[in-house]
């Protein structure tokens, strides 16, 4: 039996069959890159050897760490990206456009079938297109981009399994953090872990990319989805078209010996992850009433534009409770601009929300925003380990945008489910 | 001979290398490596020094500095129970030595912190002198041996793309 990750692996390595274990080594289709781990990182590696990149229309830029610059450093990290695109001519370049993980699918360049590496380890967020995408670190990528391949053995599938259908307020990052408690964060061993049934396929493409994105918190190696008519509307409006032979990925097996999970979507209750794992994480009935001092929805795993509309069906008419903030950094500008003209933005401003550029922001505990010392947050990103988003005395919890910004309401965390019922 | 320094907890790329440094050079972030952990680590950590972690060693971001300080800072060889999978492929490209240990219940008591170690990478073996004893490290496959044995993934493809020259 094949899986969809031997299935895309012996596309990507041009071989009939692949097995669990084979050492094999595959064509890249797209190298993304971001400013902090991108080009001021594989620039010397690149010039040492003597090389170019292997293919520029297959890679992309993306700026969104050091975004605002507020540094003569970052400043610098920022100038030397630009010149490095200009000097390799590299047309792909989305300049504080977004966080890179929702920029790469909303310009297009994800589609089923491909074989793509990210410098980041949330990379595994194209697997919601049926992409095989995964993270790799500076050097590797200087590897790739001068010669345009990479060696991987072919891992184990974990498939994770919804039926049913989730409740109302239930979203995909519950639905992940109830999966960090099950099985921790090394429970993916590095494996592809592939996410399917009723409830996941009624999950729109954003929130699939969040179920996606936080394989990263598994340790798996991607987060595979196969693709359906979803992925191509999305596509469409993304400006192109699903490619000829998808349908060949719309696989979801497991092979001999792989490990399959099955939930129940119906009874999945709103989590929260305490400080400092998504491991730590609980239905959020029993954090009821902890203290949080900031409400962040921001990431590119909690501030998409279903994101920001999740947050909003709660403000809706609310505001936010007296001594918290709530600061939002909608993961993209495109998906800014959706929010603005649908009326969301508004609702977040009349609720009391702050807002920080298109960028990772406090999640990647860079730049001015970062916590400080004692700062209890409760947040919509996806890693809350010790010291990331701040000093290494603040605290993070992690919840969907509901529950972050039901509990901003309130002022004490709560399952929002509680005041949406009211 | 070496000092063993263990960590029995998962130890995260960004107690290795935290966020506000990352801008920085390696040389400003080493003194900061795992200092929400362990402060005096990065101040006592000698050359020949073996790091040894529990499970999902190296988890979280794609940051390769997290593999990179620890080899800066003079660690021979960095062992744990299991790897998380981009900081195991990220040492091996940068030339660190990494091995998957036998499971930690069954490790002698002399593999305590701060224990005399000296570490063998053609064998495989972590060994402690002063107690006659030898512990098989997991071997790794040969290429990822000869990308090690070579300094790294730059320092392999210079040979590759020289032989193509
Ligand atoms: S938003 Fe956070 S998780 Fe996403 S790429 Fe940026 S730092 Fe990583």
């Amino acid at each position: 039996m094949r899986t969809l990750a031997q299935r895309l692996i012996s596309k990507a390595c041009n071989s009939d069959q692949v097995n669990t274990g084979d050492i094999v080594v595959c064509k890249v289709d797209l190298a993304m890159i971001h400013d902090s781990g991108g080009p001021r990182r594989v620039k010397p590696i690149l010039q040492r050897l003597g090389r170019e990149v292997w293919d520029k229309d297959k890679v992309v830029v993306v700026t969104d760490h050091y975004v605002p610059v507020e540094s003569e450093e970052t400043k610098a990290i920022q100038l030397l990206t630009r010149q490095w695109v200009r000097d390799q001519d590299i047309q792909n370049f989305y300049d504080q456009q977004g966080i890179c993980h929702v920029v790469l699918p909303e310009r297009g360049h994800l589609k089923p079938g491909m074989f793509c590496v990210g410098g980041d380890s949330h990379s595994p967020t194209g697997g919601a297109f049926g992409a095989f995408m995964f993270g790799i670190g500076a050097t590797e990528m200087a590897g790739v981009l001068v010669t345009g391949e990479i060696w991987i053995k072919v891992p184990q599938t974990i498939l994770i399994s919804w039926q049913g259908q989730l409740s109302p307020y239930v979203t995909a990052k519950d639905m992940m953090l109830a999966t960090c408690r099950d099985i921790g964060m090394g429970g993916g061993r590095y494996q592809a872990v592939q996410f399917a049934g009723e409830a996941v396929r009624a999950l729109s493409m954003q929130e699939r990319m969040t179920l996606s994105n936080m394989a990263a918190e598994l340790g798996a190696q991607v987060g595979l989805i196969a693709p359906d008519e979803k992925t191509a509307a999305y596509l469409q409006n993304a400006g192109v078209e699903m490619p000829e032979d998808w349908q060949d990925f719309c696989i979801e097996e497991a092979a001999e010996g792989d490990q399959k999970i099955c939930y129940d979507a119906q009874t999945l209750a709103p989590q929260i992850a305490a400080p400092h794992s998504p491991e730590n994480a609980d239905n959020a009935q029993a954090f009821k009433n902890t203290r949080f001092d900031l409400a962040y929805i921001g990431a590119c795993t909690g501030a998409k534009f279903v994101d920001l509309a999740a947050a909003a069906s709660v403000l809706k008419g609310r505001k936010i409770a007296s001594g918290i903030t709530l600061k939002v950094a909608p993961a993209s500008l495109r998906d800014q601009k959706r929010a603005e003209k649908e009326g969301i933005m508004q609702i977040l401003v009349d609720a009391g929300a702050e807002f920080l550029s298109n960028s990772c922001g406090i999640c990647a505990g860079y730049g001015a925003d970062r916590l400080a010392e004692n700062q209890v947050c409760l947040s919509s990103t996806a890693r809350n380990f010790k010291g990331r988003m701040g000093a290494a005395s603040s605290q993070v919890y992690l919840a969907s945008p509901y529950t972050v910004a039901a509990s901003a309401v309130t002022g004490r965390m709560i399952d929002p489910r509680e005041i949406l019922a009211e | 001979m070496g000092r063993l320094w263990r960590f029995d907890e998962a130890i995260n790329t960004d107690v290795l290398a935290p966020g506000i440094y990352m801008k920085s050079s390696l040389e400003v972030l080493a003194p900061h490596c795992l200092e929400a952990v362990r402060p005096e680590f990065a101040s006592q950590v000698r050359a020949g020094d073996v790091f040894m972690a529990g499970h999902n060693m190296g988890a979280g971001s794609s940051r390769e500095q997290a593999a990179e300080v620890l080899k800066f800072l003079g660690v021979s060889c960095v062992v744990a129970q299991s790897f998380a999978g981009i900081f195991y492929r990220n040492a091996i490209n940068l030339g660190l030595p990494v091995f998957v240990l036998p499971a930690l219940d069954r490790l002698p008591s002399a593999l305590h912190d701060s224990a005399n170690v000296v570490f063998d990478f053609d064998s495989a073996k972590l060994s402690l002198p002063e107690h006659k004893l030898h512990i098989q490290l997991d071997p790794l496959p040969s290429f990822l041996r000869d990308l090690i044995l070579d300094g790294g993934l730059v320092q392999h493809l210079e040979k590759r793309f020289a032989i193509l020259r």
